[in-house]
C-alpha cells in the first residue's frame, strides 16, 4: 500500500475499507512528541510498572532488562514518568 | 402468471416489498407516520413468513447503528422513519454512506417539530439532504412498491455499493388503500440475486471498516464517495430499464407529463405530482400552455435529465415543500436555480412553499400558483420564495 499522503482518491477501497491487518502499526505516533522519557538505570529496580502502563505499548524489554522507549511510537505522554516507582524516568524535551 | 392488483394500504405494499426482497435484518423504531411499514414486518418475521433477525431498538439512532453493523456483516438490510427519528439517526445516516453499506430505508417524509405536527412534508428528508445516500421520491402505492424493490439491487450493485433511499409522503401515502400490484415471489428472486457484499466482517478475513482519516486523506476519501454516488446514476437508470421489462413500468431520474408545447412547467417531488398532474389536466382543457416536471432521482441529482426536460420553456413554478429559513428559495427551487445558472435561455423559475405539514394543495391551488407566477413575472418580481397560501 502507498504512503497514506501519497494515495490518490481512486486507491481507496470501497467505503475506505482497510483490508491489509495491523497496518496501524506503521503510524508513528512518535510525530506527536515534544517530550521524550530519559531511564535513569541506577534508580531503575527493572519492575517493569513503566512498560504495563504504557498506553501505547511503546516501551521494551532491553537485552539487559532495563527499559526503554520506541521513539517511532513513544507520544511522550509522560505515565511512565507518573508511574514510576522509583523515579527512574524523567521528560526531557526533545531538543536536549 | 400476471401479477394480481390488490387495494391495500401503501404502508402494507411497502412492507410486502421488503418481504419479497427477502431481507436478512431490519432494525427500526416506531414513529408516525412509518408506523404501519414496521409492525407488518414484525408481523411476517413473527408468523415465520419473513427469515429474518427484527432487531427491536430503543431509537432511531439505534436503529440506523444496528443497520450499519448488520449490513458490514454481510446482510440485507431495512430499515424506515420519518421526520425527529430521522433527525436522531442523521449521524449514522452519514456513516452508512461514507462506509458504502447498501441499506435501504423508506422515510415517510413528515414535519420536523417546532411546533410538533405529524404530518407531511419535505422538511425531513432536505435535513439530510447532503448524506450522500441515493434518493428517490415515489408518487403513488405502486412506485412505492417498485422503489422499494429496484433500491435493493441497485443499492448492492458492485458498481454502486451505496445506501438507498425511498422517499414516501405521510399519510397522503403510507395511510392511503390504493390498487397495487405485488410481484411473486419467483420473479422476483429472478430479478433480485442472493445479496453478495465486497467486504464484509469476517474472522477469518479481517478488514477495517470505519477507520480514521487524518487531513492528509479525508479529502480524497470525499472525492471518492462524490464520485462512486455520481457513478451509482447509470446502473440506477439501468436496473429501471430492467424492471420496466419485467412489468410494463418504467422509471426515469426526471419524469414529465404534458410538456408537449408547454410553456410553463410546475415541477414537483413525491405524491404532490398526482395532484400536480391532475391541475395540468385541469388548465390544458382551459388552454393554458402547463406541464409538469417531476423528480424522481434527488440525489445523484440527474443535471442533463432535467435540462433536456425543461428546455425551450419559458417557466418554471417549483413547489417546495420545505422551508429553508433566510435562504434564497426553498431548497429544491435553490438547486434549480443554481443547475440553470450556467445555461443560456434558462426558463425563469418562481419558487413556491406550499403544502407544509400537511396543508392540503388542490387543483385549483396550482391554478392559483400559475397566475401569481405569471403576476410576478409581468412585475419583474420572482427572486426569493413565497410561502404560498398563508394568511397575512
Amino acid at each position: 500500500m502507498k504512503p497514506v499522503d501519497q494515495m490518490t482518491w481512486k486507491d481507496l477501497n470501497i467505503g475506505c475499507v482497510i483490508t491489509e491487518a495491523g497496518n496501524a502499526a506503521e503510524y508513528k505516533s512518535g510525530d506527536w512528541r515534544s517530550m521524550r522519557p530519559i531511564w535513569d538505570k541506577d534508580r531503575c529496580i527493572q519492575c517493569g510498572v513503566c512498560y504495563i502502563f504504557c498506553p501505547d505499548a511503546a516501551i521494551y524489554k532491553t537485552e539487559d532488562n532495563y527499559f526503554e522507549a520506541n521513539l517511532y511510537y513513544c507520544k511522550g505522554c509522560g505515565i511512565c514518568v507518573r508511574e514510576c516507582v522509583t523515579g527512574a524516568i524523567r521528560l526531557v524535551e526533545e531538543e536536549e | 402468471m400476471m401479477p394480481k392488483r390488490v387495494g391495500m394500504e401503501v404502508s402494507i405494499a411497502a412492507s410486502e416489498a421488503v418481504r419479497l426482497a427477502n431481507v436478512d435484518a431490519i432494525a427500526a423504531y416506531p414513529i408516525t407516520p412509518q408506523t404501519h411499514i414496521v409492525e407488518h414486518l414484525s408481523e411476517f418475521v413473527a408468523n415465520g413468513e419473513l427469515d429474518a433477525e427484527f432487531i427491536p431498538v430503543e431509537s432511531e439512532h439505534s436503529a440506523m447503528s444496528v443497520c450499519c453493523g448488520t449490513s458490514a456483516a454481510g446482510a440485507r438490510t431495512f430499515t424506515c422513519t420519518s421526520s425527529q427519528g430521522l433527525a436522531l439517526m442523521s449521524e449514522i445516516v452519514f456513516i452508512a454512506s461514507a462506509m458504502q453499506l447498501p441499506i435501504v430505508m423508506i422515510l415517510a417524509n413528515r414535519s420536523l417539530s417546532g411546533p410538533l405536527s405529524i404530518w407531511n412534508d419535505h422538511t425531513d428528508v432536505m435535513l439530510v439532504r447532503d448524506c450522500g445516500w441515493i434518493q428517490t421520491f415515489g408518487e403513488n402505492g405502486q412506485e412505492i412498491f417498485d422503489l422499494t424493490l429496484c433500491g435493493f439491487k441497485i443499492a448492492e450493485d458492485h458498481r454502486v455499493v451505496l445506501p438507498f433511499m425511498v422517499n414516501m409522503d405521510g399519510f397522503i401515502l403510507s395511510h392511503v388503500i390504493e390498487p397495487v400490484e405485488i410481484l411473486d415471489q419467483e420473479t422476483v428472486d429472478k430479478f433480485l440475486p442472493v445479496y453478495k457484499p465486497v467486504y464484509r466482517l469476517d474472522p477469518d478475513n479481517p478488514v477495517t471498516m470505519g477507520a480514521f482519516a487524518m487531513p492528509d486523506l479525508y479529502t480524497e476519501t470525499k472525492k471518492a464517495q462524490d464520485e462512486r454516488l455520481k457513478a451509482s446514476k447509470p446502473v440506477i437508470e439501468e436496473v429501471w430499464k430492467e424492471y420496466g421489462e419485467l412489468t410494463g413500468r418504467y422509471y426515469h431520474p426526471i419524469e414529465t407529463y404534458k410538456t408537449d408545447g408547454a410553456k410553463t412547467l410546475f415541477v414537483t417531488m413525491g405524491g404532490f405530482s398526482e395532484t400536480a398532474s391532475t391541475a395540468v389536466d385541469m388548465m390544458r382543457e382551459e388552454g393554458e400552455a402547463v406541464g409538469l416536471c417531476k423528480i424522481r432521482l434527488w440525489r445523484p441529482f440527474p443535471y442533463e435529465d432535467f435540462w433536456n426536460a425543461v428546455k425551450g420553456v419559458e417557466t418554471l413554478i417549483v413547489i417546495d415543500r420545505a422551508t429553508s429559513y433566510g435562504g434564497p428559495g426553498g431548497p429544491v427551487a435553490s438547486e434549480l436555480r443554481s443547475a440553470l445558472y450556467t445555461w443560456d435561455n434558462a426558463p425563469k423559475v418562481v419558487d413556491f412553499i406550499a403544502g407544509l405539514a400537511g396543508r392540503d394543495v388542490a387543483p385549483r391551488n396550482y391554478k392559483e400558483m400559475y397566475q401569481r407566477a405569471q403576476a410576478r413575472i409581468a412585475s419583474g418580481d420572482i427572486a426569493g420564495y413565497e410561502i404560498y397560501g398563508v394568511r397575512e
